[in-house]
């Protein structure tokens, strides 16, 4: 069967020394939702920077939307898997909004016009059309969350990777990026430690701990085993 | 929060000059300042004529004449290095200091020229100002683009502004957690705290911090650039011309500019 | 407070056309040659780390340290950039700095950018790695040695470059050179002590936690011998234009006076207008009061219009 993500036996270690990653295997089909948990440095990053090629595979195999990561697919995929960093700060590294939301589509190779159009439209998508021409510093938190996932969406990306999208948010900031992520028709992938948004949002969880997934099945389920919770550091509060 | 908002000096209103092409004003900014700078010592005809665009320009901004007056006063501590030529330059003699063994002779060409300075200097921070203050930064990123600076150093000042706030942030947190453990070293004048050698030495791993996070935050921009298809080329989105209308001006604002130059010379 | 003017940065005004026009050549050659060495060393990573470390030195100037009264120590930088990356993004990160200062903040003027970007890159970044890896090369490769080497390349590179300031000024007829190198001098090798100390606790602490950072800018085989060419260059400009400065104060006026070039530029002019226009007032006085006259005009008419275009905005807004 064909799926969105197919991650096969993958392993990664940083030059360190540091195992983040062993022996992950996950499929996630076309569409589905999936929240990735964990406590700190169990490797969910990692397996994020995998899904688009800025870590590469040492052992083992990742497949986006058909396509084995390589140094040949890098450009596609790419602009199939929106990878949105924890940090927005991070994220946003242009001058302008505008400048930010336009880049991936300028290193896609679009023409000035279908650039703007681009921009107009994942601006429209995070409700933030009237920001383009803000400088990125001015913004709050929960807008610098919103300007970073337009930053993706403009790339037209069948996947989204979130890292942490709700963390350092107040509860309305918070509250808004839930009803954007649920407009959202992509397949996605959340690393995350807000266990009520996966309640709400993700139907399937993933727990990762020490590099490896230790639970794999329907949100409802996962989160109702108090007893697997508190073994990987985790609760539902 | 923590916010250096204070660093951006750029002033939104909707005067005509905040409407001006960016390219537009820093000709006519760059232009000023060289007419003042090719205008001869003692030109007061010419002075009065560049003081007097310098405020026109100013209210026309609309940045408040105060503000633009108040700004300007930065470089004017430098003036202090020009500040021998009243004694040095030789002319009529004005006035004699006596500075124990020494005799300091004050010339009418040394005044001449000291005040020279000071105006040209004065002047030509005033244009600057205005046109600080009246484009955004990333505008003046266009101008630069079109001015021929390499994208490559382009990209590389922009990048720096977008994080010239995010780590004065970071340095501002620094100095207050500094200051929050040396309950007095906040006042000024005191010398609270140790030694100068120790306060240096705290400050320098200050600096040394702000450089680790930095090296940090740098590689976590790059993974972001690459995760949308950096490749290390810089590409940017073609820049539209500037209206033919706003052409014109430079052309003639140029020529009046050399007028006032040209007169400089012949009055 | 944060904006505090430093004296090395040089405003418009001061600086003559000619001495301009000559260090912004001396400039932008110099800058676009370490542009192509960065592309090659450092390839695609070169944007983010040059313009945050750019971003760094920069918010590293806001950090002081109170030396006593009012006045404080606080970084130019061009030593800890030269030490922590080399000599050719150094060059390029004090390009981003410098700039920026001019175009935002005034540190500095527009036209005397070329000069600014030369004391304070050229210069600043060619004395540190100079004067660094001399002394590393001499002390071996100890924790003391790094931050001792630090220091002394810190406080040389700014005295090297305020002596450059100095002779600039002088060589523009703005400051007699023998006062303008002595106070220059003088002032500057205090405020090094300060840039020294900051540099080499920044170095001490950078040791103690990343190591690997400290060795970075180290010296490479050709890259090495052609910031020695370009040090050796700098120092035989300095020594040509030092005694040359010295001798004549008034500098370039002093050439053009030499060969005739003033005589002969303005004495035809002064012949086409007659001395009096009108009787027992100067050609001078009259011209200044015209200009006077105009000069008003030209900022009453503005004034007028925009209290005008500003009404008329604001009845606009109200019929909104």
């Amino acid at each position: 069967m064909h799926h969105t993500i197919e991650v096969a036996a993958l392993s990664f270690a940083y030059p360190d020394g540091h195992r983040a990653l062993q022996d992950i295997s996950l499929h996630i089909a076309p569409g589905e939702k999936v929240a990735l948990l964990g406590p700190n440095g169990a490797g969910k990053s990692t397996l994020l920077l995998h899904l688009n090629g800025i870590l590469r595979t040492q052992a083992g195999q990742v497949k986006v939307c058909g396509l084995e990561v390589t140094e040949k697919t890098l450009g596609q995929v790419r602009a199939a898997v929106g990878l949105v960093f924890q940090n927005p700060d991070d994220q946003l590294f242009s001058p302008t909004v505008f400048d930010d939301v336009a880049f991936g589509p300028i290193y896609q190779g679009l023409s000035a016009a279908d650039v703007r159009r681009r921009v107009d439209e994942a601006l429209a998508a995070v409700h933030m059309s009237d920001y383009k021409a803000r400088v990125s510093h001015h913004l709050s938190t929960g807008e610098k969350k919103r300007i970073a996932i337009a930053t993706v969406l403009s790339m037209g990306p069948e996947i989204l990777a979130l890292d942490e999208p709700t963390a350092g948010l107040d509860p309305r900031a918070r509250r808004g990026l839930l009803r954007l992520l649920a407009e959202l028709p992509q397949t996605m992938l959340v690393a995350t430690h807000d266990i009520r948004m996966v309640l709400e949002l993700l139907p399937r969880t993933v727990i990762m701990d020490r590099g490896v997934i230790v639970a794999d099945g329907p949100s409802a389920e996962i989160l109702a085993d108090a007893a697997l919770l508190a073994e990987h550091g985790l609760e539902v509060y | 929060m923590t916010h250096a908002h204070f660093l951006d000096p750029y002033r939104p209103r909707a005067s005509l000059i905040h409407a001006l092409d960016p390219r537009v004003k820093f000709l006519l900014a760059v232009g000023f300042i060289l007419a003042a700078a090719l205008t001869p010592p003692a030109a007061w005809a010419a002075y009065i004529l560049l003081a007097a665009l310098a405020l026109a320009a100013t209210v026309l901004s609309e940045l408040g004449v105060g503000y633009v007056l108040r700004r300007s006063g930065l470089a004017l501590p430098f003036v202090l290095a020009a500040f021998p030529v009243l004694f040095t330059l030789d002319g009529a003699a004005l006035l004699h200091f006596r500075l124990g063994p020494l005799v300091l002779t004050l010339s009418d060409a040394g005044l001449v020229r000291f005040v020279s300075i000071a105006l040209k200097s004065w002047l030509s921070v005033q244009a600057a100002i205005v046109l600080a203050g009246t484009t955004p930064f990333p505008e003046l990123l266009l101008a630069m683009r079109s001015l021929r600076i390499p994208r490559l150093l382009v990209a590389i000042i922009g990048l720096m502004w977008r994080y010239l706030f995010v780590l004065a942030d970071e340095a501002l947190r620094l100095m207050r957690a500094r200051a929050a453990r040396s309950a007095a070293a906040a006042e000024p004048g005191r010398r609270v705290g140790g030694t100068v050698a120790w306060r240096a030495r705290v400050t320098g791993g200050m600096a040394g911090n702000l450089f680790l996070r930095s090296f940090d935050r740098a590689d976590r921009i790059y993974n972001a650039m690459a995760a949308r298809g950096y490749d290390g080329e810089v590409r940017m989105l073609p820049i539209p011309r500037v209206p033919l209308g706003q052409r014109v001006l430079v052309g003639l604002a140029l020529a009046g500019l050399a007028l006032v130059v040209l007169l400089g010379y012949l009055l | 407070m944060f904006l505090s003017v430093q004296p090395m940065h040089i405003p418009d005004g001061f600086l003559s056309v000619a001495v301009s026009v000559l260090l912004w050549l001396l400039s932008v050659a110099a800058i676009a040659y370490a542009l192509q060495r960065v592309n090659r060393e450092l390839g695609e990573r070169q944007v983010p780390l040059m313009g945050v470390l750019a971003a760094c030195i920069f918010a590293g100037q806001m950090l002081n340290f109170s030396v006593t009264g009012g006045t404080s120590g606080h970084l130019m930088g061009a030593a800890i950039a030269t030490i922590l990356l080399g000599p050719w993004a150094a060059i390029i990160v004090m390009t981003a700095v410098v700039s920026v200062q001019a175009l935002i903040f005034q540190d500095g003027g527009l036209l005397a950018l070329g000069a600014n970007l030369f004391n304070m890159g050229v210069i600043g970044v060619t004395v540190s790695y100079f004067a660094y890896h001399t002394l590393r090369r001499l002390t071996g490769d100890k924790p003391w040695s790094i931050i001792v080497s630090g220091f002394v390349a810190a406080w040389l590179s700014i005295f090297i470059a305020s002596l450059a300031v100095a002779l600039q000024l002088a060589v523009s007829g703005t400051s007699p050179a023998n006062v303008a190198v002595a106070a220059m001098g003088g002032v500057h090798a205090l405020i090094g002590i300060g840039e020294g100390l900051i540099t080499a606790g920044a170095l001490a602490f950078l040791l103690a936690t990343r190591r690997d950072l400290v060795g970075a800018g180290a010296p490479r085989g050709e890259s090495s011998r052609t910031v020695w060419l370009g040090g050796l260059a700098i120092a035989a400009l300095l020594a040509v234009l030092a005694p040359l400065a010295s001798a004549h104060p008034d500098g370039l006026e002093w050439v053009a006076e030499q060969s005739g070039f003033l005589d002969r530029a303005q004495g035809p002019l002064y012949n086409i207008i007659p001395d009096y226009l009108l009787p027992g007032v100067s050609n001078e006085a009259l011209s200044t009061i015209l200009a006077g006259i105009i000069g008003l005009l030209i900022v009453a008419g503005v004034t007028l219009a925009v209290g005008q275009s500003r009404r008329r905005r604001a009845s606009e807004g109200e019929t909104k």
